[in-house]
């Protein structure tokens, strides 16, 4: 019996400690600056706020030649508009009828926007930005202040628009569907 | 494109002829008679350039970004089941980045007990493992939900492509740093200029995901993600992130927007599906197909490519007569799981207008569906993984057209 718990603590030891023991660990300063992601309840999101009215000049500068004026597309998809379209024949996917979570938009600005320069904007401009990009879906007033504490309480017009993947959907000719 | 390809064909039908001619003056014994002195040809080389008289190249969009944008395999042209690593597909979503493998490094953090970072001497140090696996957009085959379907094989299905991956499993690596247990899920990030991420689940990361710096017994490409990649198995390409920079391990999924935005299939009734990760069984029938010609009737081997995120493929049946009868084709060996497999195919021309077709069962025993039901369960929007079967039909000229 003694053995038997010396084996299972033996065991347990050896599932806690590495095996190859190859590579370090990072330090704090590391860790900050590799890890850009923001989850849906907003951990990740930085200090620093913005609103659409500072958020429309920016846009304006750095958005509005691919997105449009009032972000309608033009040359790339486009991010506002389309509420009430998913049922249709002809739906439009945008930020306001489409994006469940407020969050997203702040972590897609700050990573890969804009296109051909990403990473090039402040916090504080990739707050105004997200705010003047849910301004232009009237999802949020003009002077709503967006920080790390309100953006992720916007609530998102498809919040609850999607559904888990029931594959396989199809039922075959010889049913010999799995 | 289709024009290239034409060309190229025929000139492949002018060689096999010339070669036949070759074989037989062998076989009559008839030396071939020389006029001339030889030449002596060309040294050894550093590395390796296909012969001067190929031509075949990927498919490219017409597009004013086309950093943001796939290439296409030249499936019609294949042979075998691997794709040559500068024929594989590609897709990126902000341009192929220039990384110095001596510079780069992969953070695995998080719900983990030991946060590491490895560098690419590190991680090339550890057991490594070498699979042939199929890479897919789930995108891919797009076209064909609507009315104009995919002129040729690589304008239909042309973003899939097979590869000999190697690396360290992505397990492996997760040991070592210690993923605890309430870590549900990674979220994992490319060093591309957008920094693409998805969020996996680990149970898949446990099971078979691969980091592999290895591709073809080379080198990955740096349009397939060097110096290190995430091959995911069997499922939709994107979650394969390229240039593979960072792993955290957290409880949930951080929706991010190529899992919200993109990468979501919208149902008839408005809502969309999230994390559609399988790629389901697919085939396709690569020779005779769309925008090459037969130029005369009589024997044609038939032939095509199978493939299933849920294994190996069992089954590939054949039509020739737009889907009224089918018949069993030939499953060429090695016929791997979750690996392009080659099928053939006998047939007799018979001058005649024929629908080709071609579908699969996989060893889960899912069989590949028609267009039809596939509108049928998900409408029109859907957009991604498209699966139904290709026909093409051979005209009574012998050309091969999309039906």
């Amino acid at each position: 019996m003694r053995s038997l718990a010396l084996f299972l603590v033996a065991g347990w030891l050896a599932a806690q400690s590495p095996k190859y023991g190859v590579g370090r660990a990072p330090s704090a300063d590391e860790l900050g600056q590799w890890n850009i992601s923001i989850s849906p309840d907003g951990t990740g999101l930085p200090d620093g706020s913005g609103t659409a009215a500072t958020g429309r000049e920016i846009f304006a500068n750095r958005c509005e030649k691919c997105h449009g004026a009032k972000g309608e597309g033009r040359d790339s998809v486009p991010l506002a508009g389309g509420q009430g379209t998913l049922k249709s024949p002809k739906p439009l996917r945008t930020v306001g009828s489409f994006w469940p979570h407020a969050t997203t938009i702040w972590d897609y600005v700050n990573r890969a926007m804009p296109f051909n320069n990403p990473g090039m904007l402040s916090r504080d401009q990739v707050y105004a930005v997200t705010a003047y990009v849910l301004f232009l879906n009237r999802i949020i007033g003009e002077n709503d202040v967006m920080d790390a504490r309100t953006l992720p309480k916007v609530r998102m017009p498809n919040r609850n628009g999607f559904v888990a993947d029931p594959r396989p959907d199809v039922a075959t000719k010889g049913k010999r569907r799995p | 494109m289709s024009e290239e390809f034409l060309s190229s064909r025929r000139r492949w039908l002018e060689l096999t002829a010339a070669l036949g001619a070759g074989m037989a003056g062998c076989k009559r014994g008839t030396p071939a008679a020389e006029t001339s002195p030889s030449l002596l040809g060309k040294p050894v080389s550093a590395y390796g350039e296909r012969a001067a008289f190929e031509t075949v190249t990927r498919g490219l969009p017409e597009t004013r970004t086309p950093e943001a944008a796939a290439s296409r395999t030249p499936l019609q042209d294949s042979c075998g089941i691997i794709t040559p690593s500068s024929l594989h597909y590609e897709r990126h979503h902000a341009g192929v980045p220039k990384i110095d493998p001596a510079q780069h490094k992969l953070l695995v953090h998080g719900m983990v007990d030991r946060p590491t970072i490895f560098t690419m001497e590190e991680i090339r140090r550890l057991p490594s493992i070498s699979r042939i696996y199929f890479l897919e957009c789930s995108g891919n085959g797009r076209g064909e939900w609507g009315e104009k379907t995919g002129r040729t094989a690589s304008l239909s299905h042309g973003l899939a492509s097979c590869s000999e991956w190697t690396g360290v499993p992505l397990s492996l690596l997760l040991a070592e740093a210690g993923v605890q247990k309430r870590a549900k899920w990674l979220i994992v990030e490319g060093a591309d200029a957008c920094k693409m991420q998805r969020s996996l689940p680990v149970g898949k990361a446990m099971e078979d995901a691969l980091v592999a710096w290895g591709q073809n017994g080379e080198a990955l490409r740096p349009e397939q993600g060097y110096p290190l990649r995430l091959l995911v198995p069997g499922w939709e390409g994107n979650i394969s992130v390229k240039w593979l920079r960072r792993v955290m391990a957290v409880e949930e999924p951080y929706m991010v927007r190529d899992e919200t935005s993109h990468y979501t299939d919208l149902m008839p009734d408005g809502t969309a599906r999230m994390f559609t990760f399988m790629m389901e069984a697919k085939s396709l029938i690569t020779f005779p197909s769309g925008g090459q010609k037969l130029t005369s009737p009589g024997f044609c081997q038939v032939t095509g490519l199978a493939w299933s995120g849920r294994g190996r493929i069992e089954r590939v049946e054949v039509s020739t007569d737009g889907g009224g009868t089918w018949r069993n084709a030939e499953l060429q060996e090695p016929r791997l799981p979750i690996a392009f497999t080659r099928f053939h195919f006998p047939w007799n021309w018979d001058g005649k207008e024929a629908v080709l077709q071609s579908r699969c069962t996989d060893q889960s025993g899912y069989e590949q569906p028609t267009k039809e039901s596939l509108v049928e369960a998900r409408g029109l929007n859907s957009e991604y993984h498209y699966n139904g079967i290709k026909a093409w039909k051979i005209q009574a000229n012998g050309s091969v057209s999309n039906a």
